[in-house]
């Protein structure tokens, strides 16, 4: 049995990434998930002019500037709902939304929520380091409850939000775990996500190197998950209630249809709308 | 660790060298140019020299494989054991303040990574046409370890306090 | 005794009733049977805060010319009941040429109408409701209304057939009966009107609300999409768009909250489409930060503040304009951006049609300063003039090495690359950028996108739509939005007296433009501004933005109640004589 071969591309991971340098300190995850995002529209054959990366504020909502595609650099957690007007209007572009958890989990909540149960056709990358990085260290809704920092000195005492049982409850359609110490599994990933329809939510772990340095510790307990993906929506809240936060893979496939506006059907005359006032 | 390797051909051997010297050659010039935002020039140096150095292994690959067409393989079916290239030194065990020492290290490393790549393919083919390219790549690879060896004796260890930095983090956004 | 033929032509009537009393239908019917007799007219309402049930009041203002303005005193009161009363007293003025009717089993007119002098009327509503299977007391009133002043037994009957269409035919035969019994009373108290020929006019005049025509401008500008969080009283304005941008080939999309639909309408404008929102004020200050995206990211976007009584919640059915300020002054930093406000029901058309095409040429997002008065208002009305302008903003279809999102150019205004286009792809951002849009810190870069973004508003062309100037005389009346309309009827009534005033009414409110104003008060000794503001916005704006050199004075006061065409009057006579 001969290795599996892909169908061709004539595109290189190389090809997505712009001119702009990263600012990201050296040993974060970022950087892995820059490159795996590349690799994934590199092997999806998707032209740079057709992709647009949505992101809002944090490290890794600076994602948009480092590739070539169209992007938006938004504000503070609300990249999701820009990104389903541009995606509702737009349905030939590909959509990728990116950003960290705290843009995405505590400020961008609520938008959170409702994406997922709108389930427009979207891929919405979490690079997850449970801490604020951008300024300086605090905790965000995923950060264990006895991380000591300035701003909650003793740690916060808060159950931390678990954001792939919010996303399963409220409808996403494709649900996984990365983690950025696994570029290729996290390409992998990617391109699942964004091949597969409806919103698609992609957690990937990717330590702080600068405020959680505990996080190199990462590496020795993230594991593949022990079983395969399930379709079955009561298994998998079963498992997503039950996880530690480290099983990586593809975790839950849905079958919902996405959203997707009506078609267009053309211009229609302005004058055949107005007759509604005539008296 | 490596426990199957499944290479059924020179051509996919030769892809998953190509990949592997190229992403080795790419992940270089990635580290050199965050060396080159912080503003650590020694290091990005060194890092450039590896790229370039890496660049010299790509060009010798396309040679070996002209003539030859490769198979596009996608990133996550190349059959690394780990799911990271052998030979692209590992990004997360960077630091803005390493020194070409800590550099060398993670070269070194990576070259020894590449070379148990090949390793267990020598050992576990069949003589032939593979074997025999799997061993003389094993055997440049066992090189370029002695190399990296080498430099690191005469490469200055780094002082106790090489990642004090006085200043506290600044504020982005 | 009371002169009917005071009602030829003009009449202004308030139904008043609770507990489901039908006050709405009965107004609705009243205005709809008027404007197909050849009426121009406005119709307005208030009521309780219970969403059912509530007291409520349907006021319908009748003239043979348009009007824009609510008027003043009502010339007939209906009162089916008179629980909570004292709520709308102050919103009814009466005076002793007004015509009262009450039923006379829901008790003694209380003393807050009857001490108007106006002359009281009995008609037992109830009672003659009573006498039809299924009658209703709004029916009867119709009736009478009908009767009171002259208006077509036929038309009327077109009316509620149309209107009951999907009601069991039962409805419709009480209806009728009850419509005939209240004539009759009328015709008994002596009080009848003879019946007016319809006019054989055939002119296709307009029944529309300000949000609908506000709706309805938009997409004549060209927006193809929405977003939707609903508020009082922009809600229906957003729902007419629902249905009617479908029928276009747009789309609307309800948000979960203020924050997601500007977002939304700003990734949809990204990506090429005219998108658009509306809200109130405490929407519009939920989506000022995203606003603030769109300025600097130079993204068009439409937002339609359907002003309320402010601040906070405050008073969510009435009127104000007291969003100026954040309108103006409500974003960080230095953001230039467009404000403009339509000054009645009709121009809601022109003046979102408009902001759209500004919105689009410049780049930059656009608040239409709307109000309560007039979305919520259904007015009568010449159709609008079909000003079919549609301007496309600058965009490249191909793009060269060479190509910069954010160029420097003379005009301040720069092409945009629309997602899709090979080669001119870039990231849109809050941050500070350079010419290619990268995030740039540098002074050179701050300065000179800074620049860009007041130049291409500053040097932009308005033409004569930034202001309504009418008049000349060295004395100057200032308004804005909703007032004007009610300005400009005290100001030809003070004319038919012989007295001569100018107005201004600016359209666009930013950016200020101190000489186009100035020009408009050349031979200007003293002006008055006039607002519906406690804190007096817009004269404040005036003084600190314009350089007017003539003396200023303000008129102004909060909601809920609007001006009044003999309230501006005597202001506006006040002042001139002192």
């Amino acid at each position: 049995m001969s290795v599996k071969s892909a169908p061709a591309t004539p595109y290189t991971a190389r090809d997505y990434k712009s001119d702009v340098k990263p600012v990201w300190c050296p040993g974060c995850g970022d950087y892995t998930v820059l490159s795996s995002i590349s690799k994934a529209l590199a092997e999806l054959a998707l032209p740079p002019e057709d992709v647009a990366i949505i992101s809002g504020i944090g490290c890794s909502s600076r994602i948009p500037a480092y590739l070539n595609t169209y992007g938006f650099h938004g504000v503070h957690g609300r990249s999701l709902a820009l990104a389903t007007g541009l995606k509702l209007s737009r349905p030939d572009l590909t959509v990728l939304v990116t950003g960290g958890d705290g843009d995405g989990f505590s400020i961008g909540g609520n938008h959170f929520l409702h994406a997922c149960r709108r389930n427009v056709d979207m891929t919405y990358i979490v690079m997850d380091n449970r801490v604020y990085g951008m300024t300086k260290g605090q905790p965000s809704p995923t950060t264990e409850p006895d991380w000591d920092s300035a701003l909650s000195p003793g740690g916060t005492g808060l159950r931390p939000f678990n954001p792939l049982v919010i996303a399963l409850a409220s409808g996403a359609n494709f649900i996984a775990r990365g983690f950025s110490g696994d570029p290729n599994g996290t390409a992998k990933l990617i391109t699942e996500a964004i091949q597969a329809p409806g919103f698609s939510f992609v957690e990937v772990l990717s330590p702080c190197v600068t405020f959680r340095p505990d996080q190199r510790d990462w590496k020795k307990i993230v594991r593949p998950s022990p079983v395969d993906p399930t379709e079955d929506i009561g298994r998998a809240a079963r498992r997503l209630m039950t996880d530690d936060g480290f099983n990586l893979g593809v975790l839950y496939t849905g079958k919902r249809e996405p959203f997707r506006l009506a078609e267009h059907h053309g211009e229609s005359d302005m004058t055949g709308l107005e007759q509604q006032f005539v008296i | 660790m490596i426990d199957r390797i499944k290479i059924n051909s020179v051509a996919d051997l030769l892809a998953h060298v190509k990949a592997m010297e190229t992403e080795a050659m790419e992940r270089y010039q990635d580290l050199a140019e965050q060396m080159d935002v912080h503003h650590n020039s020694e290091t990005a140096a060194l890092f450039r020299k590896m790229a370039d150095v890496e660049a010299l292994h790509v060009e010798k690959i396309l040679e070996r494989a002209e003539g030859i067409e490769l198979p596009h393989i996608a990133p996550w079916e190349y059959q690394w054991g780990d799911s990271d290239t052998p030979e692209a030194v590992s990004a997360e065990h960077t630091h803005y303040l390493m020194t070409p020492y800590h550099a060398l290290q993670l070269a070194l490393r990576a070259e020894q990574r590449a070379f148990d790549f090949f390793d267990q393919i020598v050992r576990r083919s069949e003589p032939g046409v593979i074997h025999e390219l799997a061993s003389e790549l094993r055997d440049e690879e066992f090189h370029h370890v002695g190399l990296i060896e080498a430099w690191l004796e005469k490469t200055g260890k780094p002082d106790e306090d090489w990642d004090e930095d006085p200043d506290p983090p600044a504020l982005q956004e | 005794m009371v002169d009917s033929r005071k009602y030829e032509n003009s009449v202004s009537i308030a139904i008043t009733g609770s507990g489901g009393a039908g006050v709405i239908t009965a107004g609705t019917m009243l205005l709809k049977a008027a404007a197909k007799a050849g009426w121009y007219g406005l119709f307005t309402r208030s009521s309780g805060p219970q969403i059912r049930g509530g007291e409520a009041a349907a006021m319908v203002r009748l003239d043979r010319q348009p009007v824009a303005a609510p008027g003043e005193n009502f010339d007939i009161l209906i009162a089916i009941d008179w629980h909570n009363i004292e709520r709308f007293a102050v919103e009814l003025p009466l005076n002793q040429h007004s015509l009262v009717i009450a039923d006379p089993s829901q008790g003694d007119v209380p003393d807050v109408i009857a001490d108007s002098g106006a002359r009281i009327l009995e008609i037992p509503l109830k009672e003659l409701a009573k006498k039809i299977k299924k009658g209703r007391q709004n029916m009867i009133a119709l009736g009478v209304l009908r009767a009171l002043i002259g208006l077509n037994e036929d038309i009327v009957d077109q009316v509620m057939v149309h209107l009951l269409a999907k009601r069991e035919e039962s409805a419709l035969i009480a209806s009728r009966d009850a419509v005939v019994l209240g004539g009759q009373a009328v015709e008994h108290a002596g009080l009848a009107m003879a019946q007016q020929e319809v006019p054989a006019d055939g002119s296709d005049r307009w029944l529309i609300s300000g949000n609908e025509a506000a709706g309805l401008g938009a997409l004549r500008g060209g927006i193809r999409f929405v977003a939707a969080y609903p508020i009082t009283p922009a809600t229906e304005l957003l729902e007419w768009m629902a249905p009617n941008l479908k029928k276009v080939g747009g789309a609307l999309v309800q948000a979960e909250d203020e924050l997601a639909s500007i977002n939304m309408i700003i990734g949809a404008s990204y990506g090429g489409i005219p998108a658009l929102t509306a809200t109130s004020g405490p929407g519009l200050a939920l989506m000022t930060e995203s606003f603030g995206l769109a300025v600097a990211s130079e993204v068009p976007i439409v937002v339609v503040d359907v002003m309320r009584g402010g601040p906070s919640t405050g008073i969510p059915t009435k009127s104000e304009q007291s969003d100026l300020n954040i309108a103006l002054f409500g974003l960080h930093g230095d953001a230039p951006h467009l404000v403009v406000a339509p000054n009645s029901v009709s121009d809601c058309v022109f003046t979102t049609q408009w902001a759209v095409s500004l919105a689009e040429a410049t780049q930059t997002p656009t608040i239409v300063l709307s109000d309560q008065l007039l979305g919520q208002a259904k007015a009568i009305i010449d159709p609008p003039a079909d000003l079919a302008f549609v301007t496309k903003r600058a965009t490249s279809a191909t793009v060269d090495e060479s190509f910069r999102r954010y160029a420097l150019s003379g005009s301040g205004v720069s092409s945009m690359s629309i997602p899709g286009t090979a080669g001119g792809q870039y990231t849109a951002d809050g941050l500070e950028h350079d010419e290619s849009g990268l995030p740039s810190s540098q002074v050179k870069d701050h300065v000179a996108q800074l620049d860009k973004r007041a130049d291409k508003l500053d040097g932009f062309d308005f033409g004569d739509h930034w202001a309504t100037i009418e008049g000349d005389s060295p004395l100057a009346i200032i308004s804005w939005g909703s007032t004007t309309a009610t300005v400009r009827e005290a100001l030809a009534r003070l004319e038919k007296q012989g007295r001569h005033f100018k107005l201004i009414a600016p359209r666009l409110l930013a950016p200020a433009r101190p000489l186009e104003m100035a020009a408009a008060l050349e031979g200007v000794e003293r002006a008055i501004s006039i607002e519906l503001s406690h804190s007096a916005q817009f004269y404040r704006y005036l003084k600190g933005y314009f350089e007017i050199s003539c003396p200023v004075q303000s008129y102004h006061r909060p909601g809920p109640l609007p001006f009044r065409t003999n309230e501006l009057c005597e202001v506006i006579m006040n002042w001139s004589a002192s």
